[in-house]
């Protein structure tokens, strides 16, 4: 559900209690004081959803279909860190074939959900527009073209997940049923017209002007040998941190805040920042030179710290996405059997996969009967939110003089950069800047 | 042929109100061998754009959260801007009313197509429909028909 925002204005400051265009419920507060920002809230209040309670006393097998039911956005990656850390805990590695239809299969989820937030959630803020519906009254044929990419990814996520929202076909250990190879390569049109406007709309968010703003971030993503991440690798950050999925906890801290119902997390005491501005500035490198070059056109060089760019990235991811998909399609064979066995061992097991909003932690603690004791989850706006806490208030500090409309329209931006979904992290949006 | 769409969440109480019409609806054209068209749509509401791409005559239904008695149904024609009245209404990420606009905007809306709301109580996980909103769902399927009867 969505919320209009609204905005009231007191004597001594300005309370937009409700911010539009993000996935769940929640509020921003930036206090005032002396003309110093003295403090800026994400307020989250979502309900959270107890997801990792609930999963307790459950067998080893249903946590893909359990936890997709945590978001109808980014489904995929709940299932894809729910297998990896449940194979994790059964010692089972997946054959290749299978790990490569996963790859295909979150390559939908990456084109349908930078679609939806690039055309309809993001765009009109750089274009000034209240919601995609009015830029389509505009520019039919522009937001025409992000529905025709984000039908790509779905259709994807269709034919191999069996749906697109919540996907059926997926689980510990690989498929229920391998699609045929030529069910997939009737999609490579579809694939090939999606890169297309994938490249057009990288064309076009470059044109887009972009405020002055940069940060110091740390940035933290998978990084695998030889690819993009996506399904697998090492957690690294920009400041040197190199990691296995297992090692997570010991450097990863989740707390609560009052102002929020979904847990705050702390890299080895600092804040950092996940996502496809992290994703790109770790793994620019490791992008094919077609992809590289296309980035660089559109003005990226091979970091990316000014989050209101992220559109560009994500920009990127889609064209990334689009060629993936097709050149794995182009070498599908079906993985046969569509799943390998996984029996349950009395074991923890770890999971890291690149959501389309940043890195998703599972581990899950299982018996050797199959029960589920222990799981947690760490999704990556709740990651995000102390990031964004401080590019609000790094963002607002030197801005308090602006017209108070504007500052308050770019806040709200600047939390649209992260394309937030509370309903994932609530396990949260309002606009409060009051002066005292 | 006529396309009736039901929208909602099978799991979460009175969002299922546009499902369980659209499944009285089929019942009672199978039987009577209508030329209607019954889809039922969980999730993602942008996807009625493509399940009434090329369709002439569309209803859907869809339920309402509005702060009106529970069970008061709600009908439009999308012939029309619906207005703030509608804005929001649904309980996912976009409305009905939200696609029914960005469809006028890009020029994808059927030729005719008919709105119905009905508005819920209670959107538990888990729940089933609650009385006055069950007995809604039969009161619209029972209209609808009336319609496609009326129309066919």
């Amino acid at each position: 559900m969505t919320h209009g925002s609204r905005m009231t204005r007191g004597s001594r400051g300005i309370n937009v209690p409700a911010l539009a265009r993000v996935e769940g419920e929640g509020g921003i507060e930036i206090v005032v004081s002396d003309g110093q920002v003295t403090q800026a809230r994400l307020d989250i209040y979502e309900p959270p959803r107890f997801f990792e309670a609930l999963l307790r006393g459950r067998r080893y097998t249903e946590p893909p279909d359990i936890t997709a039911r945590i978001c109808g956005i980014c489904p995929i990656a709940y299932q894809m860190s729910a297998c990896q850390a449940i194979e994790d805990a059964c010692g089972v590695a997946v054959p290749e074939p299978v790990r490569k239809l996963r790859r295909i299969i979150y390559c939908g989820e990456w084109i349908e959900s930078h679609a939806l937030h690039v055309y309809l959630l993001h765009a009109p803020d750089f274009l000034g527009y209240d919601s995609g519906i009015h830029l389509a009254r505009d520019h039919p044929d522009i937001v025409g073209r992000g529905l025709r990419l984000k039908k790509a990814g779905n259709r994807l996520m269709e034919v191999i997940g069996g749906r697109s929202v919540h996907p059926v076909n997926i689980k510990v250990g690989g498929f229920y049923r391998a699609p045929a190879v030529a069910e997939l390569r009737a999609l490579l049109p579809v694939l090939e017209q999606a890169r297309q406007d994938a490249a057009d709309t990288l064309a076009w968010v470059a044109a887009f002007d972009f405020p002055d703003f940069e940060r110091g971030y740390e940035f933290v993503s998978l990084r695998a040998p030889d690819e993009y991440p996506i399904t697998e690798g090492r957690v690294v950050s920009s400041r040197g941190l190199d990691i296995a999925p297992a090692e997570y906890d010991g450097h990863f801290t989740e707390f609560q805040v009052r102002h929020s119902t979904a847990l705050h997390s702390v890299l080895d005491g600092r804040t950092y920042l996940t996502g496809p501005m992290a994703r790109y500035s770790l793994n620019s490198a490791r992008l094919p030179a077609d992809v590289a070059a296309a980035a660089r056109a559109a003005g990226l060089g091979a970091t990316c710290a000014n989050p209101f760019r992220s559109i560009i990235v994500r920009a990127v991811e889609l064209l990334y996405a689009c060629g993936e998909a097709v050149r794995l399609i182009g070498g599908y064979q079906p993985p046969d059997p569509p799943a390998v066995e996984a029996g349950p061992e009395d074991a923890t097991g770890y999971g890291c996969t690149e959501a389309p909003r940043g890195l998703l932690y599972h581990r899950y603690r299982i018996t050797a009967d199959g029960v589920i004791t222990d799981a947690k989850i760490v999704p990556p706006t709740a990651q995000n939110q102390r990031a964004i806490e401080a590019d609000l208030r790094d963002f607002a500090a030197p801005r308090l003089d602006a017209p108070r409309e504007r500052l308050t329209r770019e806040c709200e931006q600047a939390v649209r950069n992260y394309d937030p979904c509370i309903s994932c992290a609530a396990h949260f949006l309002d606009l409060r800047v009051s002066q005292s | 042929m006529t396309l009736v769409i039901g929208i909602g969440n099978p799991d979460r109480g009175d969002d299922a109100a546009g499902l369980a019409v659209a499944r009285r609806v089929r019942e009672a054209t199978a039987a009577a061998r209508c030329e209607v068209t019954v889809v039922e749509l969980a999730g993602d509401q942008l996807a009625l754009l493509d399940a009434w791409d090329g369709e002439k005559e569309v209803y859907a239904v869809d339920a309402v959260w509005s702060g009106a008695t529970p069970g008061t149904v709600f009908r439009f024609d999308a012939a029309r801007p619906l207005g703030v009245r509608f804005a929001g209404r649904g309980t996912h990420t976009f409305s009905l009313a939200d696609v029914v606009e960005l469809a006028r905007a890009l020029g994808r809306l059927p030729a005719r197509l008919t709105g119905y709301g009905i508005e819920g109580a209670a959107f538990g996980f888990g729940a089933g429909l609650s009385p006055p909103v069950a007995a809604a769902a039969e009161a619209v399927a029972a209209r609808l028909l009336g319609e496609l009867e009326a129309g066919g």
